[in-house]
């Protein structure tokens, strides 16, 4: 058998695996391409939550908390002491001082169109999507904690700790930070965060906020809402109305 | 004023080899601390999601701000003209880049991801000001270098007051910057104040001093060389007028805030009943910081005594790191502000709680072994020291 290529063979089959490389990759981009322009991601839409304090209930608040864990798989951490373990939503219960009223809140990472974190990150691991959501990225975050200094809702969590069973869709990370992501794996596919479904009635409503057809556009344009320290003029993309 | 001669340090006695040793014992349980806390995560650590940056911080951060200060002396020198301070500016430089490396250490290694450490090299958010640390650190390190050569290399000489103004600035910027870190972070009530980055400058010069007072005591005592009055009982005087100045410093910081009648809680709980963090602030910072050193430096009786400049030095020292804890620490430990004008019953509002561990402890004194380990080798292998400071080789108004 004659196992020597020559010359003229190696060019020829060479030729013919890069080309269908090449065939292959552009056919793959093009794919990945058009499934993007399905779904762009653009600042069209600006998505936002509406929390009527007057109706949601305590026992409201801790159903969003525990979806929101069931939803993210956070808050089993084993070894983390209270404070360290992940927070992404918590109840809030607030008296105001005049008139001792008393509401009760949900609080999370609010989606400021002006995010301090984005601001102070040093590698651009937490960035803002076209269309308002706050994330971290989790490869690119060094677990610097400077957002966490920066955030004026104390809504991110620091991984303390080595994860198992993670949720396939919520890759998280020791030494890596993280906060609500308004559940952008089911927003993304058209449904609503896993707080906000938890919730029976329209105490909580998400949506579109740019969007005039909208229920949350047309209940904000409609009750009188808040932002929470709207004196830092971060236009976030929570709501509450009741506070 | 004679030629100054520059020599390496022999490096060859018991003590020498037993410093090392000594310092290399903390450095390896630094590392041991890092590995402990990296392979674990930080929940062996004190810190949590409220006091997110603690012990190491404070030393990193302490570090970073002595560099820039030991920066100093090289600067009054070639930027300024003293001609006294001009034999010192070697070393002046020398300590300031082994702070800057031994702070850079501690806060890389108290990262989630230090080994992410790449991604914070080649991703920069040029709106973050953290980011821009990055920057002016590697070029601190850069200029310095630049500056060292120029200092070394006679025929370079010439360039060394033009290399010297750039370092004094970038130095300036740095320690700004430094500041900025925490003087813009706007929802924090102890932080947002632009007032943030000129104290930290001026806290720069008391620390970088101190610690330069005592590296250079300590070399010139063991290594038997001569070091005259006129320079020492000038850079003792210099430091009294540092440590004056960030006292006048914080006394403004804290009367602006008071003023301010959203900031009067956390001053509150910083100055009257923040428990650890009022003790460090009056006992640690103020008392034993501040004004002990004061008195050593100016009261007749000891005033010109050497051991009692190093003890202010110390003290100094200790007292920059009280204050950087009731900065850094009881800054995040008073709660943020989330509902003006309500009480909040559940779920926020508490003071944060935090104890360091003994690792965090080890990695930050490791950072100072660090700095200390990288002068004694450098002075041995270059010739970083003069041979003689005695009053007739450095004073230029010397009379025999």
């Amino acid at each position: 058998m004659d196992s020597k290529i020559n010359r003229r063979d190696f060019i020829k089959a060479t030729t013919a695996t890069t080309a269908s490389v090449a065939a292959l990759g552009a056919g793959i981009t093009l794919t990945t391409y058009v499934n993007a322009n399905e779904n762009p991601v653009t600042n069209e839409k600006r998505w936002g939550m509406l929390v009527d304090t007057n109706r949601l209930t305590e026992s409201d608040i801790d159903g969003m908390v525990t979806a929101c864990q069931k939803e993210n798989g956070w808050g089993n951490e084993t070894h983390s002491t209270g404070d360290q373990k992940a927070s992404w939503i918590k109840k809030i219960k607030v008296k105001d001082t005049a008139t001792q009223r008393i509401s009760n809140l949900a609080l999370m990472c609010q989606h400021c169109e002006e995010p301090p974190c984005v601001d102070v990150c040093p590698t651009n691991a937490s960035m803002k999507r076209e269309d308002g959501i706050v994330l971290v990225d989790k490869h690119r975050c060094i677990g610097c904690r400077y957002c966490m200094m920066a955030c004026p809702y104390d809504a991110r969590s620091f991984v303390h700790e080595e994860l198992t069973n993670q949720k396939e869709h919520m890759p998280r990370g020791k030494g890596t930070v993280e906060a609500c992501t308004l559940c952008v794996h089911r927003v993304d596919k058209g449904e609503q965060p896993a707080c906000v479904e938890a919730v029976d009635s329209d105490a909580v409503i998400f949506g579109d906020l740019l969007d005039v057809t909208s229920n949350i556009h047309q209940t904000l344009k409609r009750v009188q809402s808040t932002q929470i320290r709207a004196d830092l003029n971060l236009n976030t993309g929570v709501r509450y109305s009741g506070i | 004023m004679s030629i100054i001669r520059y020599e390496q340090t022999q490096g060859k006695s018991l003590g020498f080899y037993a410093l090392i040793a000594g310092l290399g014992a903390f450095i390896l349980a630094a590392l041991g601390g890092v590995y402990f806390m990296e392979h674990n995560g930080h929940h062996v650590t004190g810190m949590n999601n409220h006091i997110v940056w603690g012990l190491p911080h404070v030393f990193a951060l302490f570090l970073i701000v002595a560099a820039s200060g030991a920066l100093n002396i090289a600067s009054i020198a070639s930027v300024f003209n003293k001609k006294i301070y001009k034999p010192l500016s070697r070393l002046s430089g020398l300590v300031a880049l082994a702070l800057l490396a031994g702070g850079l250490m501690v806060l890389v290694l108290d990262l989630g991801r230090p080994d992410r450490l790449i991604v914070a090299m080649t991703e920069y958010n040029f709106g973050s000001i953290f980011a821009w640390n990055i920057i002016l650190y590697n070029g601190f390190f850069l200029i310095v270098g630049i500056y060292l050569w120029m200092m070394f290399e006679r025929r370079m000489n010439k360039y060394s007051r033009k290399v010297g103004i750039a370092a004094f600035i970038w130095r300036l910027i740095l320690t700004t910057g430094t500041g900025s870190i925490f003087g813009f972070l706007v929802a924090r009530q102890a932080y947002d104040a632009v007032i943030m980055a000129p104290m930290f400058i001026v806290m720069s010069f008391a620390f970088g001093l101190a610690f330069f007072v005592l590296v250079l005591m300590a070399s010139y005592k063991w290594t038997e060389r001569p070091l005259g009055d006129a320079i020492v009982n000038r850079l003792s005087n210099l430091l009294g007028v540092f440590v004056a100045a960030v006292l006048y410093f914080v006394a403004v910081y804290h009367l602006g805030n008071l003023y301010l009648a959203e900031n009067s809680g956390v001053e509150n709980f910083i100055l009257m009943d923040g428990g650890i963090y009022t003790q460090l602030f009056w006992y640690g910072q103020i008392i034993l910081g501040s004004l002990i050193p004061l008195v050593l430096i100016y009261s007749p009786s000891t005033k010109g005594n050497r051991s009692m400049l190093g003890l202010a030095s110390v003290l100094v020292i200790l007292g920059g790191i009280a204050q950087l804890y009731v900065i850094i620490v009881g800054g995040q430990a008073y709660p943020m502000e989330l509902f003006p004008g309500k009480e909040i019953l559940e779920g926020y509002g508490a003071i944060a709680l935090y104890t360091p561990t003994l690792a965090e402890l080890m990695l930050g004194l490791g950072g100072i072994a660090v700095a200390l380990i990288a002068i004694i080798f450098l002075v041995k292998v270059l010739p970083f020291l003069p041979e003689s400071l005695a009053d007739n080789v450095a004073d230029p108004h010397h009379k025999s």
